[in-house]
């Protein structure tokens, strides 16, 4: 059973007007920004279950636009997210697709930075505003966004996990979940790290100068 | 332990009447204790929440707020100011009822609110406190003190049965709501913790079996009004409380209750759009135009 907090109850601050539908969406490109960690100049969305079919009258569309534009599930400029999209010259499309899908609430998202790098990531709302990326750029992954989160792609060598992990203790750090992905032996790998602490960018910085078998490191 | 004061209505009353607390203070001191935060932190936190609950009531009566659908929005306003005409529910009531629903309005035209417990019951709490504070000159220490024992009342529902539409049909969003509102209005006006959960008993078991049927999907019909109800009958539970009126069943016991129907409540009536006010003519009517808007 979980742990609730009283701010899971009296909370949280959201813009309507649904947790699931529109605070939930919000979050989920949200975390797709960070992951794709770039200046974001094309945003596209496909949405699925109960996303495709309400999503217009929950402002789902509106939701995940704001969400890849840096905004949060209590920003009031959500329904605005359009024009501000339009202002700041992100292109932006959005698709309702009737394509049957596993969990209700999925949507996938597709981020171009201005480099011409494109990230695809696909998650799911999963009530009350929370969420689960389950793939990053085709590789499964388990991410909620409820910890301070660290995104690692890195080779698949040995003794990686031992060298991050043991700059994490040095700077006392607590992992609170860990997962490693891959595409396969030898490939480029992904670990995700979910601490108790925040992460600054300066835990980042050193992880980078002492690990150097990471290509990509970003916090969530 | 005040960790285990929570694990029901009847362990939160012991650790309470024991420790001569407040529902409200035993929260906080379960709040510092999980989170290593100190009193002021929480404090400032549940503040921020008040600020927008408040500004959310205040928005809904005054702006034109109108939902992403159309399908809602003024109707606050029309009764808020009806409210003043001598109402059959007493002005009181009748202007937090308006408050709750002008909080669900504003919700639906894609507004900032606080979820209590859910978006779609958000009104409830909202609208009882800052009416029953505006007529009765409560501090904002005061309701933040009323919303921590609010807290406290929905976390037992939501550790020991649902406060989901899709776990438990409406019962459980917006009876939870006026559970929790109800064991507020009573503890800020100086009744003992058992007279908060006799109060939070008494409004759940006023609409056990409500279901979550809402039109299109969307977070408005009956979402809204049910919102009005929910402040209603918070009040007039807290009211019964307070004058010594005891609920025959436990509080626990009817948390029980009120998950095992939730359980019986078939899945077309709990948030699914597939059953009840939904499936009316006029309910697939107004679905296909939402419907078409997203063509």
């Amino acid at each position: 059973m979980k742990n609730f907090s009283v701010f899971d109850i009296i909370g949280p601050r959201m813009t309507g007007p649904s947790s699931s539908h529109t605070a939930g969406a919000v979050r989920l490109a949200h975390v797709a920004r960070h992951i794709a960690h770039c200046d974001v100049a094309e945003a596209s969305f496909t949405l699925y279950g109960s996303f495709a079919e309400t999503g217009k009258g929950h402002g789902t569309d509106k939701a995940l636009i704001a969400g890849a534009l840096g905004m949060e599930p209590d920003d009031p400029n959500i329904k605005k997210a359009y024009q501000i999209a339009r202002e700041t010259g992100v292109l932006t499309s959005v698709t309702f697709s009737d394509e049957p899908v596993e969990q209700p609430n999925t949507a996938r998202i597709e981020i171009t930075g201005s480099q011409g790098q494109k990230t695809v990531v696909i998650g799911i709302s999963v009530g009350g505003g929370n969420i689960l990326i389950t793939e990053i750029n085709g590789l499964g992954v388990e991410l909620t966004g409820e910890y301070p989160t660290m995104v690692v792609q890195h080779r698949d060598a040995p003794g990686v996990i031992a060298e991050i992990s043991h700059v994490l203790a040095q700077l006392h750090i607590n992992i609170a979940f860990m997962r490693v992905f891959r595409h396969g032996r030898g490939e480029d790998a992904y670990m995700t790290i979910e601490t108790d602490e925040k992460i600054t960018d300066e835990t980042l910085r050193m992880i980078q100068r002492l690990c150097p078998n990471i290509l990509r490191l970003f916090a969530v | 332990m005040i960790t285990q004061a929570f694990a029901n209505g009847e362990s939160l009353r012991k650790y309470c009447f024991e420790h001569g607390v407040t529902i409200a203070e035993a929260m906080q001191l379960r709040e510092e204790h999980i989170s290593e935060q100190t009193r002021e932190e929480i404090r400032g936190e549940m503040y921020k929440n008040l600020v927008v609950m408040r500004d959310s009531v205040y928005r809904g009566l005054s702006e034109k707020v109108e939902s992403v659908s159309g399908l809602s929005g003024g109707e606050a306003a029309m009764l808020f100011k009806y409210g003043k005409y001598s109402p059959f529910s007493g002005s009181n009531a009748c202007r937090a009822a308006a408050s709750a629903m002008a909080v669900v309005e504003v919700n639906a035209s894609m507004g900032c609110i606080v979820a209590a417990p859910t978006a779609g019951a958000s009104g409830i709490l909202a609208g009882v406190l800052i009416e029953s504070a505006r007529e009765r000159g409560w501090t904002d220490e005061q309701l933040v003190d009323a919303l921590f024992t609010a807290g406290a009342v929905g976390l037992i529902f939501a550790q020991n049965a649902t406060i989901s539409g899709a776990g438990g049909g409406c019962q459980a969003e917006t009876g939870v709501a006026a559970a929790m509102a109800a064991a507020a209005l009573v503890e800020v006006s100086g009744g003992a913790a058992v007279q908060a959960l006799d109060a939070a008993a008494m409004a759940i078991k006023n609409v056990l079996g409500l279901i979550c049927d809402p039109v299109a999907g969307l977070v408005e019909c009956p979402c809204i009004k049910r919102n009005a109800l929910g402040a209603v009958n918070a009040m007039i539970c807290a009211d019964m409380a307070l004058a010594g009126v005891t609920s025959l069943i436990p509080f626990d016991e009817v948390v029980a209750t009120m998950l095992a129907v939730g359980r019986d409540i078939r899945p077309e009536y709990r948030e699914t759009a597939k059953g009840g006010l939904a499936v009316t003519p006029t309910g697939r009517r107004v679905a296909e135009r939402v419907r078409r808007m997203q063509a």
